[in-house]
């Protein structure tokens, strides 16, 4: 499986470290919403299909990286830089 | 001002640093492995949104012409400067304290300057089969119009984090961390065996 970095181009899966689901959405520190807690700890969407992810190119440049990757094929369907908020648009 | 006396730096691959040519170079030597030892390794990050002013500091005070762009760099013998990260660079001198010559220059508002000159050992493979000893380590194109002459790569080798330079159509220098840098030189030996290697 390789993953395109913006950064440093197409690179083996082994080079990049899974960050998690990125359709997580974080309360702010302060909220006491134990729903919104509980939600963003243990709810996932789980697709079989195009999937939101964060991505790290640990072995690399060390971005963090969005990535949208198709849980049955394994295709990667878009990256991009992180920054500026790791929420992806919806694709699943 | 008073001299600054800095600690002799003593080389992590001297027990396994065996100058002279070794393995298969009956047919003639085909890759040089050497130990540059630059007395300035330096990473240069900027903030988000300073990468622009962080580049002309680099060209200002190195006089490279260090190119914009994902792992653009420029290497000119003595000196170095490349990106391996978005915003990050390495400054490679052959003088130690170089890391004198940003002061003042990166503020605090533009990035940050880490003078990684002992924690950092410098490697270069040279030769026609340099290409082919560096594919056998890592998973990247070494050709020269995907690698072109200057440019850095990030990557790494069994965990052993690489930043590489093509410092020439068949030269690059490997950036790795110092105390690794025993392990790899003797994988990188062990490559090599097989197109015969000098050590200079």
């Amino acid at each position: 499986m390789l993953i395109t970095c913006p950064y440093c181009g197409p690179r083996d899966v082994i080079e990049f470290t899974y960050q998690g689901d990125g359709n997580r959405e974080r309360p702010q520190p302060a909220s006491q919403n134990l729903d919104a807690w509980n939600a963003y700890v243990y709810d996932r969407l789980n697709p079989a299909g195009d999937h939101n992810e964060i991505w790290q190119h640990s072995g690399g440049c060390r971005s963090h990286l969005r990535v949208v990757r198709n849980t049955v094929t394994h295709e990667i369907l878009s990256t991009s830089f992180a920054r500026g908020g790791h929420k992806t648009e919806s694709r699943s | 001002m008073a001299e600054q006396h800095l600690p002799e730096r003593q080389s992590p691959l001297e027990p396994e640093y065996h100058p002279g040519s070794h393995g298969n170079f009956e047919h003639g030597v085909d890759v040089i492995l050497s130990e540059t030892r630059p007395g300035s390794i330096l990473q240069l990050a900027a903030w988000p949104g300073e990468e622009k002013r962080l580049i002309e500091i680099i060209r200002n005070v190195t006089g490279l012409a260090l190119p914009d762009g994902a792992g653009g760099g420029v290497s000119s013998g003595a000196r170095a400067a490349f990106g391996f990260a978005p915003g990050k660079f390495t400054v490679v001198d052959e003088a130690e304290g170089f890391a004198q010559a940003f002061a003042g220059a990166i503020t605090p508002a533009i990035g940050t300057l880490t003078d990684l000159s002992h924690g950092r050992t410098a490697i270069r493979i040279a030769g026609p089969k340099a290409e082919w000893v560096m594919a056998k380590f890592f998973a990247i194109d070494f050709a020269l119009p995907a690698f072109p002459l200057g440019a850095g790569r990030s990557t790494n080798h069994h965990d052993i984090f690489a930043q590489i330079q093509r410092s020439g159509a068949d030269q690059f220098d490997i950036y790795v961390f110092r105390s690794f840098a025993r392990s790899f030189w003797k994988a990188l030996c062990h490559a090599s065996e097989e197109v015969g290697y000098e050590v200079q």
